[in-house]
C-alpha cells in the first residue's frame, strides 16, 4: 500500500510541531492517548478527594464534616459519576485504547484523528460541566445535585429545582456524545485498518475487547442521552415522561437508565480484561490459554449485558416471571466471566512467571475481581437482593469490580506501558511498593462494607447509628492507606522522570508479543510507515 | 498508508452505520415511551388498571376486599375522598362507587385525576367499565363533585399463581394541580428545602 501519501508523510516524520499546536490542536493518537490518561488521572483526583471526605464524614457516627448532610449526598453523587465518566471511561478507553489499538493492529493512526481531537475536547469541556454543577443550586438552599449517579425522578425532577442537575445533564450530553464518536472512532478504525495478514481471528485481545466496548457504547450511551433529555424537558418544558400527573412513569426513567447502565459496567470493565490478558500472557511468556474463547466470552459478556437491566430493580414490583428471567439472564453472565477467570489462571500455570509490577497488579486483579463476581451472583438472586439492596453490600460488591477490578488494571496498564508511553523505565520496587499499599489499603477499605451491608446499613447517608460504628472506622482507615498510595505512584512517575533511564523497545523480553514491543520506546511520531506483515498467530 | 480512495470510502460507510446505529439507538429510548405505555396499558403491567368495555366474565363465590384510597398532590387545596373506604365484592361482580371532591380554597382551581392499583402486580385484574381520569376538572371555591368508579375484579385472578392469595387490592387515586393551568410553579414551589 506504499504510495505517494507514505512519501509526503515521510517528509513530516519526527518533526514534531510545536507546544500548543502538539497538545492542542493534536490529531495523533499517541498524544491525545497521554492527554486521556493526564485528564484520567486527574479527575480521579478530584473524585478521590470527595471519597475521602466521605470516608472522613463515615468515621464516626454523627456529622462531623458536613453541617448539611444534603452535601454529603452531593459528594457521593459527585464521585459517582467523575469517577465513571471522566476517570474509568477516559483512562481505559480513550487512554490506552487511543494508545494501543492502532499499533497493535498495525495501522499508522485512528481512522478519524481530528474527530478523535474532538472526542478529547468534548470530555473536557463536560468535565468542566460537571464541576460547575457542584457549585450552583441543586435542592433548595444547597448547592449541587445530591440524587445519586442514576439520577432517578422525581427526586431529579422536583427535589432538586435549582440548575445543578441541567448542569449535570448537559455534561453527561457531551461526556456521551464524546463517547459515542469514540466509539465510531475505534469501530471504523478496527475493522479497516488492520495491517495486511491480521485477520479478526488474530486480533489482539485488547483489540477485541476494544471493539466490543465500542459497540456497547454505540448502543447503550444513547438510550442514556434520551433518558436524560426527557428528564431536561420534565424538568424545564413541562413535558411528563417520567410525571404521573401527566400520565407519565417514574419506573420507565429507572428502564431507560439500567438499559444504558448495565452495559456501561462491561463497558468500564472489558478494556480492563484485554490489558489483563496481555500481562499475564507477557509475565507468564505463554501465549493467552484458549484467545478464541477469551474473545467471544467478551462477545457473550457483551451482548447477555443487555438483557439483564432489570436485576437492578428488583424491588420496583416486577412480577415473579419477570424476576425469575432476569436472576437466570444474570446468572449466565457469570459463564462467559468464568472462561475468562480460568483462562488467565491456565495462562498461568506452567508459564514462567516474572512478579513485576505490572504482573501483581494483574494478578491481584484476577483474585479481587472474582471476589466482586461472586458477591455478584450473590446479589443476582432477587430474594437476596430484597434485603441487601441499596445497602453498603452492594458498595461492597461494586467497588471489588470498579475500584479494585477496573482501577487495578489502570495501574498494572501503567507500570506495564509506562517505558513504552514515556520510553524511560520506572523501577519495578515502585510499583510493587504501591501495589501492596493499595491491595491493603482496598481491601481494609472495602472488605467490612460487606459486613455493614449484611447488618443492614443502608447507602447515602451522612450518618448511621452507633451499632456500625467499628466497621466504619476500619473502613476509612483502608481508604486513607489506599490515598498514600497514589502518592508513591506520583512520585515514582517524577522519579522516572528525573532519573530519565532510557526503556528498550521491548523491556520485557520473549514474552512481550504483540506489535508495540516492535516499535522504540517511545514509539516514533508517525509508526509504520511500511504496514507489519503478519505471518505467525502470536498473541 | 492505509488510507486509499477505496478503503477512504470502507471507511466512511462504518462510520455513517455507526452514526445511524447511534441515531436510531435515541430514537428507540423515545419509541420507549409510548410502547411502555402500550405495554402497560395491555397487560396491566405496573399497577396500571384496564379499561375495558363491558364485564363479560362470570361473578364466582371469591371474595377480595377493594380499598380506595385519595390522595391530593401539593398545591391543589381540594378535599377527596371515597364515600367507603373500602368494600368487599366477589370476583366478576360489577360494582360502582363514588368518589367525593370539594375546593376548599377561596378560588377557582383545575385538577387532573391519576390513578393506579396496588399491588402493581392485581392491575392486570383490575378492570374499569367507567373512571374518572386524565380529563381536567376546574371546581369554583365550595363546589362539590361526585365521580363515579365502575369496576370488577377479573375471575382469572384466581387463577394467577403470583396473586391468587391476594386478599385485599387497593385503588389509589391522586389529584394533581393542572399543568395545562397555571398552578404548577405553585406546586414546585411547595417543595420544602432538605437542608437542615
Amino acid at each position: 500500500m506504499a504510495n505517494a501519501a507514505d512519501a509526503a508523510h515521510a517528509d513530516h516524520h519526527d518533526h514534531l510541531p510545536g507546544f500548543w499546536r502538539r497538545w492542542f490542536y493534536s490529531t495523533n493518537h499517541k498524544d491525545i492517548g497521554t492527554l486521556y490518561l493526564i485528564f484520567g488521572f486527574t479527575a480521579g483526583i478530584i473524585g478521590g478527594i470527595l471519597s475521602i471526605a466521605m470516608r472522613l464524614e463515615l468515621q464516626e457516627p454523627g456529622l462531623q464534616f458536613f453541617s448539611n448532610p444534603q452535601v454529603f449526598n452531593v459528594f457521593v453523587t459527585g464521585h459517582g459519576l467523575i469517577m465513571v465518566f471522566f476517570m474509568v471511561m477516559p483512562t481505559l478507553i480513550g487512554g490506552f485504547g487511543n494508545w494501543f489499538i492502532p499499533i497493535m493492529i498495525g495501522a499508522p493512526d485512528m481512522a478519524f484523528p481530528r474527530m478523535n481531537n474532538i472526542s478529547f475536547w468534548l470530555t473536557v469541556a463536560a468535565f468542566g460541566l460537571m464541576l460547575l454543577s457542584l457549585f450552583v443550586e441543586g435542592a433548595p438552599g444547597s448547592l449541587g445535585f445530591g440524587g445519586g449517579w442514576t439520577v432517578y425522578p422525581p427526586l431529579s425532577t422536583v427535589g432538586h429545582p435549582g440548575p445543578a442537575l441541567d448542569f449535570g445533564i448537559l455534561a453527561l450530553h457531551l461526556a456521551g456524545a464524546a463517547s459515542i464518536l469514540g466509539a465510531i472512532n475505534f469501530i471504523t478504525t478496527i475493522l479497516n485498518m488492520r495491517a495486511p495478514g491480521m485477520t479478526l481471528h488474530k486480533m489482539p485481545l485488547f483489540a477485541w475487547a476494544m471493539l466490543v466496548t465500542a459497540f456497547l457504547l454505540l448502543l447503550s450511551l444513547p438510550v442514556l442521552a434520551g433518558a436524560i433529555t426527557m428528564l431536561l424537558t420534565d424538568r424545564n418544558f413541562g413535558t411528563t415522561f417520567f410525571d404521573p400527573a401527566g400520565g407519565g412513569d417514574p419506573v420507565l426513567y429507572q428502564h431507560l437508565f439500567w438499559f444504558f447502565g448495565h452495559p456501561e459496567v462491561y463497558i468500564m470493565i472489558l478494556p480492563a480484561f484485554g490489558i489483563v490478558s496481555h500481562i499475564i500472557s507477557t509475565f507468564s511468556k505463554k501465549p493467552i490459554f484458549g484467545y478464541l474463547g477469551m474473545a467471544y466470552a467478551m462477545v457473550a459478556i457483551g451482548v447477555v449485558g443487555f438483557v439483564v437491566w432489570a436485576h437492578h430493580m428488583y424491588t420496583v414490583g416486577l412480577s415473579l416471571q419477570t424476576q425469575a428471567y432476569f436472576v437466570f439472564a444474570t446468572m449466565v453472565i457469570a459463564v462467559p466471566t468464568g472462561v475468562k477467570i480460568f483462562s488467565w489462571i491456565a495462562t498461568m500455570w506452567g508459564g514462567s512467571i516474572r512478579f513485576t509490577a505490572a504482573m501483581q497488579w494483574a494478578v491481584g486483579f484476577v483474585f479481587l475481581f472474582t471476589v466482586g463476581g461472586v458477591t455478584g451472583v450473590v446479589l443476582a438472586n432477587a430474594p437476596v437482593d430484597r434485603y441487601m439492596h441499596d445497602t453498603y453490600y452492594v458498595v461492597a460488591h461494586f467497588h471489588y469490580v470498579l475500584s479494585l477490578g477496573a482501577v487495578f488494571v489502570i495501574f498494572a496498564g501503567i507500570y506495564y506501558w509506562f517505558p513504552k508511553i514515556t520510553g524511560y523505565v520506572m523501577p519495578e520496587w515502585i510499583g510493587k511498593l504501591h501495589f501492596w499499599i493499595a491491595f491493603i489499603g482496598a481491601n481494609v477499605l472495602f472488605f467490612p462494607m460487606h459486613f455493614l451491608g449484611l447488618s443492614g446499613m443502608p447507602r447515602r447517608y451522612a450518618d448511621y447509628p452507633d451499632a456500625f460504628a467499628g466497621w466504619n472506622l476500619v473502613s476509612s482507615i483502608g481508604s486513607y492507606i489506599f490515598f498514600v498510595g497514589l502518592f508513591v505512584f506520583i512520585g515514582g512517575v517524577i522519579y522516572a522522570f528525573v532519573r530519565k533511564e532510557k526503556a528498550a523497545g521491548n523491556p520485557w523480553g520473549e514474552g512481550a508479543t504483540t506489535l508495540e514491543w516492535t516499535l522504540s520506546s517511545p514509539p516514533p511520531f508517525h509508526q509504520f510507515e511500511t504496514l507489519p506483515r503478519i505471518v505467525d498467530t502470536g498473541h | 498508508m492505509a488510507e486509499t480512495p477505496h478503503n477512504q470510502r470502507r471507511m466512511h460507510r462504518t462510520a455513517f452505520i455507526c452514526l445511524s446505529v447511534a441515531i436510531g439507538m435515541v430514537g428507540l429510548a423515545y419509541a420507549s415511551v409510548p410502547l411502555y405505555d402500550l405495554f402497560c396499558k395491555v397487560t396491566g403491567f405496573n399497577g396500571t388498571p384496564v379499561v375495558r368495555d363491558n364485564n363479560a366474565s362470570e361473578i364466582t363465590d371469591r371474595v377480595i376486599s377493594v380499598r380506595f384510597d385519595s390522595n391530593v398532590a401539593p398545591g391543589l387545596s381540594w378535599s377527596f375522598s371515597p364515600e367507603k373506604p373500602e368494600v368487599t365484592v366477589k370476583l366478576g361482580e360489577t360494582t360502582t362507587v363514588y368518589y367525593k371532591v370539594t375546593n376548599t380554597g377561596d378560588k377557582p382551581a383545575t385538577g387532573i385525576a391519576t390513578y393506579n392499583v396496588q399491588p402493581d402486580l392485581a392491575g392486570t385484574y383490575f378492570s374499569k367499565l367507567e373512571c374518572f381520569c386524565f380529563t381536567e376538572q376546574t371546581l369554583e371555591p365550595g363546589e362539590t363533585l361526585e365521580s363515579a368508579v365502575v369496576f370488577y375484579v377479573d375471575p382469572r385472578l384466581a387463577q394467577d399463581s403470583d396473586v391468587k392469595d391476594l386478599s385485599s387490592i387497593t385503588l389509589s387515586y391522586t389529584y394533581f394541580p393542572s399543568k395545562a393551568g397555571k398552578p404548577v410553579a405553585e406546586a414546585t414551589s411547595s417543595t420544602k428545602p432538605i437542608a437542615q
